[in-house]
């Protein structure tokens, strides 16, 4: 097994000048653009990890002249909170990476959807903006970013329900395909990428594809912004380097009493300390978007597994039964097994229904409830059922 | 209650009257307001010329809307793991204390609301809540205290 040494990396808040990777990006092709991104291997920051360049690729294949690039700002995830960092420290990082994907796939318009949770920001965001607009119409860009602001829904950050609160709907899901590089907001074609994503392509085209695809793994390219919480004694937002065991996070953010590590928030999954040695954090072991909980022995895991199950019972849109219901039949389930009204074997049950969740869910939600019930279950059962 | 007046139709020029602009303008009315009345979503529907169903459809939707009478500040607790493990109870236990009043509920001079709400994207300055948009971080008790004292006197 290959796997790194803990590095620290300085790439998503560098400073660097905007204006002359703008400027260089402006003498770019399309193509040349797309390039760079997939010689990177750059996936996608928000947690599903799907390839930017072929996201841009495909939506520049596209006939329809009206598209949009949208930024996915609406950070839900419990446990991440390195996008609203971002934001704060280097928007006009963002702004260039919209800028930048803006002319790969040749779109005049771009979005930003913004958690309601995060508004006290935007007055400075949207000044920011307003340097920014006139930095890249000097260069030439046509292009114009507005924002979009969410109002306290989780799904919202589901990439088609952003769609729909954008067009002023109910946040619920579409079905898929179609795919947002088709049809995307407003049914134009459309790529939608996480704030880091956005921040991490243009460091690609400032320093060249090569230095990001020489950092991390094979399957995990470049570095990653990780929102450290829970018990630790250094939590906060740090940039490591892809490809280190979750033991190598737990020796360097660990209070020595480390006993399971949460990768990817509610939706991710729990690793047990008798696992962290051979679980690699990234798209070869476990994969996140960069939420990372460490919980020590005073910790009981119930209480951690029933405030994921009544974090996903409210924010499940309700709009497919599987996910409305599974939630709260998982949440019902391990309340009554602690209270020793059923039988622990009925956790058997519970699984069951995750796995049926997973399969049979519309959406990333209802599908990924499973990760953190199954891995809480699996191995801390004594703790839920006693 | 409250009188919308003017409010929805200066927000709507502001706006726009297309689908896409129902939520900030439904967010606009929040902002001044706290709340949604039935009055509010009748008159927004109105003036976007499509059903108030399908104003009150939206606003249902999403927990940062509300359409209960809510105070001029809301105050939502994260309960989310972490603030959850970092004394979200002993917070929401002084603020039930100072303002009387439980999880849910409004006090009786309309001043405050006191709600949980899920992860706020603090987790590492747990626990945390907003009051209105204004995030506020690390808290203990005797934060917590001098904080509602600045809102009772503003």
């Amino acid at each position: 097994m290959i796997n790194k040494e803990l590095t620290k990396v300085d790439l998503i808040f560098e400073k660097i000048s905007a204006e002359e990777v703008l400027r260089k990006a402006y003498e770019m092709t399309s193509e040349e653009i797309i390039q760079q991104i997939l010689d990177s291997g750059l996936k996608g920051r928000g947690g599903a990890g799907f390839p930017t360049g072929l996201k841009w690729k495909y939506t520049a294949a596209e006939k329809d002249p009206e598209k949009y690039i949208v930024c996915n700002a609406d950070e839900g995830e419990p446990g991440t909170f390195k996008d609203r960092e971002i934001l704060d420290m280097v928007s006009y990082k963002v702004y260039g990476g919209m800028a930048i994907a803006a002319s790969a796939i040749g779109a005049k318009e771009g979005i930003v959807y913004l958690r309601g949770e995060y508004r006290f920001l935007l007055p400075k965001l949207l000044a920011e903006l307003d340097t920014f607009h006139r930095m890249i119409k000097e260069i030439g860009y046509d292009f114009r970013i507005r924002y979009c602001l969410g109002s306290g829904a989780y799904i919202c950050g589901e990439e088609s329900a952003l769609f729909e609160s954008i067009q002023g709907l109910r946040g619920e899901p579409r079905n898929k395909p179609p795919y947002p590089t088709s049809s995307g907001v407003f049914y134009k074609p459309t790529s939608i990428n996480n704030v880091e994503t956005l921040v991490t392509a243009m460091m690609i085209i400032d320093h060249g594809p090569e230095l990001y695809a020489s950092l991390g793994t094979k399957d995990s390219r470049g570095s990653k912004v990780f929102s450290v919480s829970g018990d630790t004694p250094t939590p906060g937002i740090f940039e490591l380097e892809l490809g280190m065991t979750v033991q190598q996070f737990v020796n360097e953010f660990g209070d020595g009493d480390t006993k399971a590590v949460q990768v990817g928030g509610a939706s991710g999954f729990c690793v047990p300390r008798k696992k962290f040695a051979e679980t690699i954090i990234g798209f070869e072991g476990v994969p996140t978007g960069g939420s990372m909980k460490l919980f020590n022995s005073s910790r009981s895991m119930y209480n951690v597994l029933h405030n994921y199950l009544e974090f996903f019972e409210e924010e499940s849109c309700g709009q497919c039964t599987p996910c409305r219901v599974g939630c709260q039949q998982l949440l019902k389930g391990v309340e009554k097994v602690k209270k020793g009204e059923m039988k622990s074997t009925y956790l058997n049950e519970l699984v069951k229904l995750a796995d049926t969740m997973k399969i049979a869910s519309k959406c990333g939600l209802g599908q990924s409830v499973g990760n953190a019930f199954k891995s809480i279950v699996e191995n801390f059962r004594e703790e839920i059922i006693y | 209650m409250y009188q919308v007046g003017d409010l929805v139709k200066e927000l709507s020029d502001k706006h726009g009257r297309d689908r896409s602009s129902l939520m900030p303008i439904l967010q606009g009315i929040v902002d001044k307001h706290n709340y949604l009345t039935d009055e509010a979503m009748v008159e927004v529907a109105k003036e976007l010329d499509i059903s108030a169903a399908e104003v009150y459809g939206t606003a249902s939707f999403y927990t940062f809307l509300d359409t209960r009478e809510r105070g001029k500040y809301v105050i939502r607790v994260c309960k989310t793991i972490t603030c959850s493990m970092k004394g979200k109870n002993e917070i929401l236990q002084t603020l039930e204390d100072m303002l009387k009043i439980k999880v849910g509920e409004t006090t009786s001079d309309k001043m405050f609301s006191l709600l949980e709400t899920n992860c706020i994207g603090w987790c590492h300055k747990a626990p945390a809540m907003l009051i209105n948009e204004m995030p506020y971080t690390e808290l203990t008790s005797e934060k917590v205290v001098e904080i509602i004292k600045s809102y009772m006197t503003k």
